[in-house]
């Protein structure tokens, strides 16, 4: 038994609120259209396997685990039990997942942590959207009284936020273009971006509509993929990293669900949940964006009050890769990253969920202070 | 209130029968693909192999294999044909009909520890009365022609597993594994 | 980042023989209890009168909540509304998915009913005189409601929206 251990953990908790949290470790799959030779545990198996080696932790000392997944997307009812063999659950470990994003799962995993319960914690989400239509399958998270009987696909939903957004002069065919170009050119860095690089403004203004307003350049990639991240409290965070990315504060908020009922071209979910996340406090330099829609990334940027001067997703975003359930999570991931290897001293991190940028989590990560 | 107090309060709605239940079928098609790991287990089970993997770490042998040992968490990738012959860890009589399932009712379903594996398969146990099936029986599986075994690789490749007339198996062969 | 692309090379390991696969089809036959609100919704749409309901605010919403979207308390007052209202945001579908209200190009549209405060989800069939150029729709378009001919109390007995004929002086007031 070392300190880092459960059994420490209550005394940490008794010595008073503070309990910072960072994440420690952070690994993704390479995203792909298709992974059909990949069980969903073969697929995420190599990305728990990684953070667990970043870290030098074993399965046995990690002290809670939560993940992230939908059944809907394999088609099975409780596909993620089936994944829990990647963590070794024997002797029974202290264990939760979310049928959402994984940075949902992580949010469960902070509170774990925060109130004492655990000194460290994976976390890890997956989703492989290759065996169903994932546009359709999203059809089944709507009211199922007055939206799901009509079959309103995620493309389409998207499409009708855009041209509200269009018609209430925030943008255009060209800049939402433009943001596309941007993210998938950013994506040129990213080893694990599924689409990487684009053609220019005038050639994607020439492809086809997909649901118009929305040409395939304004819509994610259908992805697979997973994500991982350990998380730790205070001196054991340090134990394991370095330079550790701590997150200052996190929460979530969530709108009503009738498209009808919102102002589709602001977020103000996200507004809410960045100022008590303390988004507005002080400048960040970085900005992980989970828009897996270009129409989105404006709503949020202007949610945020994001100035140029913020770095809007160097990864490439969700545009250029979009594992469902696993995207938000990555977000904060690759926030982590750039504090972890010195590139941002203070980021925000955002994942999204439902249609239409429904529900918003936005989590602040910050360097050491020196 | 309910519906109809609520209707009520409509004039053009009063007194009409209200709706109270909607039925809308859905219905969603996939492509299912159970990976690397049970495509090894599924193919093999085609040429009347039974393939499992077992544990570097634990050692411990799992049939159907996923490519993960469970207890350890990590890559299980060495293949372990196991011998055609087991034991009854436990069992149960179904008396209900599964939709879509083409076995008659009543069946016993048990679990089969092969020889040589640390997880039970699931399988039927036919060729005996029900009421002579128990725990610790010696059967072996009785296999499908071949090309019913290759039309579809799936487990129902065993049609079911049967007494081999051998002596019971020692309770603790397979006390950790039931 | 050694570590991550470490994992990739054990995913490609992995690929050997050619895995299976095989159909799998997932049906949803559920009935569900509609509850009060959305019952008196649904059977108003059988009989041809679409209803909305006030909010503690005084906001007509359409469809109808069971409970306010702002204070959350219960939600009794039903309004009949016109099948008349304005298009608020539309994307044109020009290729039809399974299931969808219409199996020919035509536009999502939220429409705020007249009477309406909130906008209602729904298909609107509005040949374009032209084919695949959706000129016809615009936002602020008027629109009414085509009824389906069977109207079992489901959202899908409103078969769509279509254009409402208008004057240019109506035009003018959307």
């Amino acid at each position: 038994m070392t300190s880092i251990q459960g059994a420490e953990a209550g005394a940490e908790a008794g010595q008073g609120s503070r309990r910072d949290v960072a994440v420690v470790a952070f690994a993704q799959t390479v995203h792909r259209r298709s992974t059909d030779r990949l069980s969903e545990v073969e697929l995420v198996l190599p990305v728990l396997q990684d953070v667990l080696k970043q870290t030098g932790l074993t399965t046995d000392r990690i002290g809670f685990t939560c993940s992230g997944s939908s059944d809907y997307l394999a088609g099975r009812a409780f596909s993620f039990t089936m994944a829990l063999d990647g963590v070794g659950a024997w002797p029974p470990i202290s264990e939760s997942h979310v049928e959402m994003d994984g940075a949902w799962a992580l949010y469960e995993a902070w509170v774990k942590l925060r109130t004492g319960q655990a000194d460290t914690a994976l976390v890890y989400s997956y989703g492989k959207s290759s065996p169903g239509s994932v546009r359709d399958v999203l059809t089944r998270q709507l009211d199922p009284y007055t939206l799901a009987p009509l079959w309103p696909d995620a493309i389409a939903l998207a499409a009708l936020q855009t041209q509200a957004a269009i018609d209430a002069g925030l943008t255009d065919e060209r800049a939402l273009a433009a943001t596309a170009v941007r993210s998938r050119r950013a994506a040129e860095a990213n080893p694990h971006a599924q689409l990487r690089g684009s053609a220019d403004v005038g050639e994607l203004l020439e492809q086809p509509y997909e649901v118009r307003p929305l040409r395939r350049h304004d819509c994610p990639p259908v992805s697979d993929g997973a994500v991982a991240v350990i998380l730790a409290v205070g001196d054991t965070a340090r134990a394991l990293h370095p330079r550790p990315a701590w997150i200052r504060g996190i929460d979530h908020r969530i709108e009503a669900h009738q498209p009808g009922v919102r102002d589709l071209t602001d977020s103000p979910s996200t507004r809410l949940a960045a100022a008590r996340a303390g988004a507005f406090d002080a400048p960040v330099d970085t900005a992980e964006l989970h828009a897996p829609f270009s129409v989105q990334e404006l709503i949020l940027r202007r949610a945020l009050g994001l100035s140029d001067a913020t770095e809007v997703n160097p990864s490439g975003g969700a545009l250029a890769a979009n594992p469902v359930m696993a995207a938000g999570l990555i977000r904060i991931g690759e926030a982590a990253a750039r504090i972890h290897r010195g590139e941002s001293r203070r980021a925000l991190a955002h994942a999204t969920s439902g249609p239409c940028l429904q529900q918003n989590l936005v989590a602040v990560l910050e360097g050491e202070q020196s | 209130m309910n519906a109809a107090e609520l209707l009520a309060t409509v004039p053009a709605l009063a007194g009409a029968e209200p709706v109270t239940r909607v039925t809308i079928p859905a219905r969603l098609d996939y492509t299912y693909s159970p990976g690397s790991a049970q495509t090894r287990f599924l193919k093999a089970l085609t040429e009347q192999r039974l393939l499992g993997e077992r544990c570097p770490s634990c050692t411990r042998v799992y049939i159907p294999a996923r490519g993960v040992c469970p207890t350890c968490g990590i890559v299980t990738n060495e293949q372990i044909e196991l011998p055609h012959i087991g034991t009854v860890t436990t069992f149960c009589i179904v008396n209900i009909a599964a939709k879509g399932l083409d076995v008659e009712v009543p069946y016993c379903y048990a679990y089969v520890l092969l020889d040589g594996a640390h997880v039970g398969l699931h399988a039927r146990i036919g060729g005996i009365p029900h009421d002579q099936v128990h725990v610790g029986q010696r059967v072996e599986p009785v296999w499908r022609e071949p090309a019913a075994r290759s039309d579809q690789p799936s487990l129902a490749a065993i049609s079911h597993f049967r007494p081999t007339g051998d002596p019971d198996a020692d309770p603790e062969s397979y006390r950790r594994w039931m | 980042m050694s570590d991550v692309q470490k994992s990739d090379v054990q995913i490609s390991d992995v690929k050997q023989a050619d895995v299976l696969s095989a159909p799998l089809v997932v049906e949803f036959p559920f009935t569900r209890s509609t509850g009060p609100v959305i019952g008196a919704f649904l059977t108003g749409l059988r009989e041809r009168v679409v209803l909305g309901i006030r909010g503690s605010d005084g906001r007509v919403l359409c469809p109808p909540a069971e409970y306010d979207p702002v204070t959350a308390e219960e939600l009794h007052q039903l309004v009949a509304l016109d099948g008349t209202g304005t298009v608020t945001t539309w994307a044109w579908n020009q290729h039809p998915r399974p299931y969808q209200p219409l199996d020919r190009p035509f536009a999502w549209a939220l429409v705020r009913l007249d009477g309406a405060d909130t906008a209602l989800l729904h298909a609107l069939d509005a040949p374009p005189p032209d084919s695949g150029d959706p000129r016809a729709v615009r936002t602020g378009l008027r629109v009414t409601v085509r009824w389906a001919e069977q109207r079992t109390g489901a959202i899908t007995d409103i078969a769509c929206f279509e254009p409402l004929p208008t004057t240019t002086a109506e035009e003018g007031q959307a």
